[in-house]
Parts: C-alpha cells; sequence; structure tokens
C-alpha cells in the first residue's frame, strides 16, 4: 500500500488528506496496528519547542540618505554582525546585550520585532565616497525591514542529553540549573512529537523540506550544524544520544511570538525557544512503524555535567516515559526530572500544522537532497594544536 | 503554635551573630532556616519560618531588630506571568519540594502553596522571568 509524495500531496490540494499529530497517530497505531494506521493516514505532523542556541535573523535595513556602509551595528545595545555588505546583517540570539546582559540579547530583539514593537538601530562606519555616512541612530519596526528571514544553523537536535550533576556544587549549565550530588536531572526533547526522532534515518527530511518554523512556513536549508547521523541507535534505528540536526530557514514577517521565545538563562546566557514543525509522509509501513513509537519507546543517554570535558561520563539510559514520570533512577539513586523542552507548545505546533496541510493546503516537498545518512559522516572534535604541528 | 516566615537582611557587621541560637534559647522559638546566605563583612540574608507562641514570636522580632536586623515578612506566595511562561518545566527542574511541577500532560503549570519553602530558585531558573516571588 505504499503511497508516493505525489498522490499524498493531491490529497493535500483536493483536501481529502488525512492528517494526524505524532500522538494521535501512535494511538491509532496502538489500536487498529501499524498498517491500518499507515493505510488510513497521508500525513503525520511533529513539534517542538526547546532552547535553539543557533539561531538568527538574516535583516536589510534598506539605505539612508546619504547613505552608511554599517560596520558596527546595534539593535537596543545588541551587538548585530557588521561584516557584511552595507545594510545587511545577522543578527544571534545569544548575543548579549552592552548594557542589559544576559537579561537582554539577540533573542529579545527578535522577540520584541516580532511583537511589532520598534528597536533602536544604531551603526557606526568610517566613511567612504559611496557611502560618506558614518553613524546613523534611528528605530526600526519589522515591517519597515526589506527582508528579515530566520536563518538557524543548527535546529531540531534529534534526540538530546538527559543532564546530571554528581559534583559538589550547583551548576548553571544550557540545561537549567543542575543540582550537586544528582540531586535532579534535566532533559530537552519533545520524545515523541520530535521532528527527528520520528524519521530517524532521514527518508522523508530533507534539503528543501518544507516546514513550520517559529510560526512560519519555511524549509530545511541544509544539515545543521555538527549533524551526527552515526550516534549510537536502538533496534528501531532511533538514536539513543543527540544525534541530527537541521538547519532551517524562513520568512520572520509571518513568524509569531507564540511559537518563538527570548530566554535568559541564568549562569549561562541568552538563547532563543524556537518552534518547530516538520510534516512526515506516511510512505509506507517502515515509516508508520517509527511514526507509532510513543516515549516508552525512545529513550536518551544521561551525561554527567559535573565532569567538564568535551566527552561527558554516560551514566545509562532511560526513556522519555521513565523521564516524564518526574524520576528515573541513576546509578541505583532515585532523581527528580524536569523538563526543558515545552510539550505543550510541542504540541500546539504539530497542531498548527495539521490544521495548515489539513485548512491551508499546505503541501509536502520531496528533498532536493537528502540529509547525510547513518555512516556518511560524523562529527570531528577541535584539537588545540601549534601551526607546526598541523 | 502559629508558624510564620520572615526573611531577615543582615548588616555587614551582624553578619556573624549567632541569632538563631538566641531565638532557641532565650525566646524559646523554633526556627527552621528555608534560605540562607550569610557571609562574614557582607550584607546576608536569611529566610527564617519560625513556630512559636505569640508573645515570644513577637518578643524574638524585637531582639532581631534591636541587633540591627531587618525583619520582613517573607514570600507567601509565587506570582506566575501566564503571558510569558511557555510551560517549558525548567522551574519544576529545580523546585527540590516539588511545589511546582507540570501536570499530566505537560499543559499546565500546577503550584501547591503548602509545599512551598519560599527559596527562591524557580525565580532565578525561569528563562522567560516569568515568576516572581508576591506577599
Ligand atoms: S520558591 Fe522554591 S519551593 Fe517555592 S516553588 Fe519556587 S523553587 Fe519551589
Ligand atoms: S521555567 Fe518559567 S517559562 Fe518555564 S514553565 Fe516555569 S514559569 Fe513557565
Amino acid at each position: 500500500m505504499a503511497k508516493t509524495w505525489d498522490e499524498i500531496n493531491e490529497r493535500i490540494v483536493s483536501g481529502a488528506a488525512v492528517v494526524l499529530t505524532a500522538e494521535e497517530f501512535a494511538e491509532l497505531a496502538a489500536g487498529v496496528g501499524v498498517s491500518e494506521a499507515a493505510a488510513r493516514v497521508d500525513v503525520v505532523t511533529t513539534g517542538t519547542f526547546g532552547p535553539m542556541c543557533s539561531s538568527g535573523v538574516m535583516l536589510n535595513f534598506g539605505h539612508s540618505d546619504p547613505p552608511i556602509r554599517m560596520s558596527r551595528i546595534t539593535l537596543n545595545d545588541v551587538e548585530a554582525y557588521g561584516g557584511l555588505a552595507a545594510v545587511d546583517t545577522y543578527l544571534g540570539v545569544t548575543q548579549q546585550s552592552s548594557t542589559r546582559g544576559i537579561e537582554y540579547g539577540g533573542a529579545h530583539v527578535i522577540e520584541d520585532l516580532l511583537a511589532g514593537k520598534a528597536v533602536r538601530l544604531r551603526a557606526w562606519s568610517s566613511g567612504t565616497d559611496c557611502y560618506p555616512r558614518t553613524e546613523i541612530d534611528t528605530w526600526v519596526r519589522l515591517q519597515d525591514l526589506n527582508q528579515a528571514y530566520f536563518f538557524n544553523p543548527r535546529n531540531a537536535y534529534q534526540n538530546y542529553a538527559v543532564a546530571v550533576n554528581s559534583s559538589e556544587r550547583v551548576l548553571h549549565t544550557y540545561m537549567g540549573t543542575l543540582l550537586p550530588h544528582l540531586g535532579n536531572a534535566t532533559y530537552c526533547s519533545a520524545g515523541a512529537l520530535s521532528p527527528l526522532l520520528n524519521d530517524p534515518t532521514y527518508r522523508t527530511i530533507g534539503v528543501g523540506s518544507r516546514i513550520f518554523v517559529a510560526g512560519a512556513p519555511g524549509f530545511v536549508a541544509w544539515e545543521g550544524t555538527q549533524h551526527n547521523p552515526n550516534q549510537q541507535r536502538d533496534e528501531h534505528g532511533v538514536p539513543l544520544a543527540p544525534a541530527g540536526t537541521l538547519a532551517v530557514i524562513a520568512d520572520m514577517k509571518r513568524a509569531s511570538t507564540r511559537f518563538f521565545a527570548a530566554a535568559s538563562m541564568t549562569g549561562y546566557g541568552v538563547s532563543a525557544f524556537v518552534g518547530i514543525g516538520v510534516p512526515i509522509p506516511v510512505l509506507d509501513e517502515e515509516i508508520a512503524a517509527t511514526l507509532a513509537l510513543t516515549d516508552a519507546d525512545i529513550s536518551a543517554t544521561v551525561f554527567d555535567y559535573g565532569v567538564q570535558r568535551r566527552s561527558r561520563p554516560a551514566l545509562g539510559q532511560v526513556t522519555y516515559a521513565e523521564l516524564r514520570s518526574g524520576t528515573i533512577e541513576v546509578q541505583g539513586k532515585k532523581v527528580p526530572t524536569g523538563p526543558i523542552s515545552s510539550r505543550a507548545k510541542a504540541r500546539e505546533i504539530a497542531a498548527e500544522l495539521k490544521r495548515w496541510i489539513a485548512e491551508e493546503r499546505f503541501t509536502l516537498a520531496e528533498p532536493l537532497k537528502p540529509l547525510p545518512q547513518p555512516g556518511e559522516q560524523g562529527v570531528k572534535p577541535l584539537e588545540i594544536r601549534s601551526e607546526e604541528a598541523i | 503554635m502559629p508558624r510564620k516566615r520572615l526573611d531577615l537582611t543582615f548588616p555587614p557587621r551582624q553578619a556573624t551573630k549567632p541569632v538563631t541560637y538566641h531565638l532557641v534559647k532565650d525566646f524559646d522559638l523554633v526556627p527552621n532556616i528555608l534560605r540562607a546566605q550569610i557571609h562574614p563583612g557582607q550584607e546576608g540574608r536569611m529566610v527564617l519560618e519560625v513556630t512559636g507562641r505569640k508573645e515570644d514570636f513577637e518578643a524574638g522580632v524585637a531582639f532581631l531588630e534591636s541587633e540591627g536586623i531587618v525583619v520582613k515578612p517573607a514570600a507567601t506566595d509565587i506570582c506566575l506571568d501566564e503571558e510569558k511562561c511557555v510551560l517549558c518545566g525548567l522551574c519544576t527542574a529545580v523546585c527540590r519540594p516539588g511545589a511546582l511541577t507540570l501536570n499530566g500532560r505537560g499543559d499546565e503549570l500546577v503550584f501547591d502553596k503548602d509545599k512551598c519553602v519560599y527559596c527562591e530558585a524557580c525565580v532565578v531558573a525561569c528563562p522567560r522571568r516569568a515568576i516572581t516571588l508576591s506577599f
């Protein structure tokens, strides 16, 4: 009963497509079996909403009169990259304000722009014949910009670590506050709702896939940075630790503060919650089998963040069902757990994407190029060496 | 016996006084330290839960104030800005007494006032700055 991309898209366009969220599909499959569920359903939607540091926006301000070639740029005192063309910039979410530190950063500027607020743009330049102006101080809103689009080099991590801390002291990390002596465990994945856990070997998600980014329709632009398909996998092919990633692109003008939220992680810095949703076509039973997996079937590896090295010791594996139960067992000790990635928002994203497909006839795009597959490439560390040693 | 929560601010010089000892010994009060940041020579802060008779409690507070300590009632509630909250759950990960929890499907953040010790860990941990302590 295999279906093709074209068949599924025709059903979407004609309004006949059956679309379920990953949670709904797993429930259906548990009731009627995987093959029956595969026959009945055309598309399954996924979603995730966690802090994704490797995110930011490309902005084009337009030219002032006389014009300026901006080489140092700040937005509400947050530095944006000045090494592009005259009035283009990239603003990364983790950049901190020079006046407010981690309480306000690139992510907050983006959130303010999305909320329709005016942002103070200041820029400096040494001045040239074609761009004589040396300073500018003005206010801009999202609607005033020519282009504003997300370009996020690494989003939607395929699984993530479970963080604990065996050391003597409290640690403030990007995984939240980790209490000493295995006092708590934090985890950051939408589990069974997560995009790349529902297509573990990247059969349907690749360059050019049409997806949901922060409330806007967007695309997978490339493999994400640190994409590592060679991570250890379970019997379903699902990675047990952080593996694949996506680089994504989308029109910021169509995004929403409902699906993008600035974050200040105390003791760590600024980041942003980014909503990502990916529709997965139910092409055959093999795809359906991984779509039917639940939190009880998907595991993550517990890492000790108390050891401040590149390779942190792994202290075992736990399922997302165990993590969501509120306690896990690590080294014989009961450890309370807390999430970092919002499951409520992940569910909202999967539901919104389902609505796009069913009501707005949002069709699916077959990848133009697959993501690097297991066995093709891994992640290289950065070694510290001298020029002579290279 | 009544129980009250106090928020004490110690001026730098007073930070080394064994005031809790005096509350027990001289005023028959039962103090339970919920939070303390006392460094000799620096300003300190302590959140105390005190159990005892009304007269003893008043005398104890008068003693603390005579020692130069600023005594205020401690927070008795937390205030959640639902507009800002994204239901990430980070605050639940640091709430040791289990006063903050996400309900079954993670759609609602539940606060159990009886379990809260007003340690402020959640206030610091929330990446959205959605939690403030209130009185
Ligand atoms: S103040 Fe402390 S005990 Fe109360 S809810 Fe926050 S973390 Fe929990
Ligand atoms: S940490 Fe903040 S944003 Fe996250 S659930 Fe708690 S109150 Fe909401």
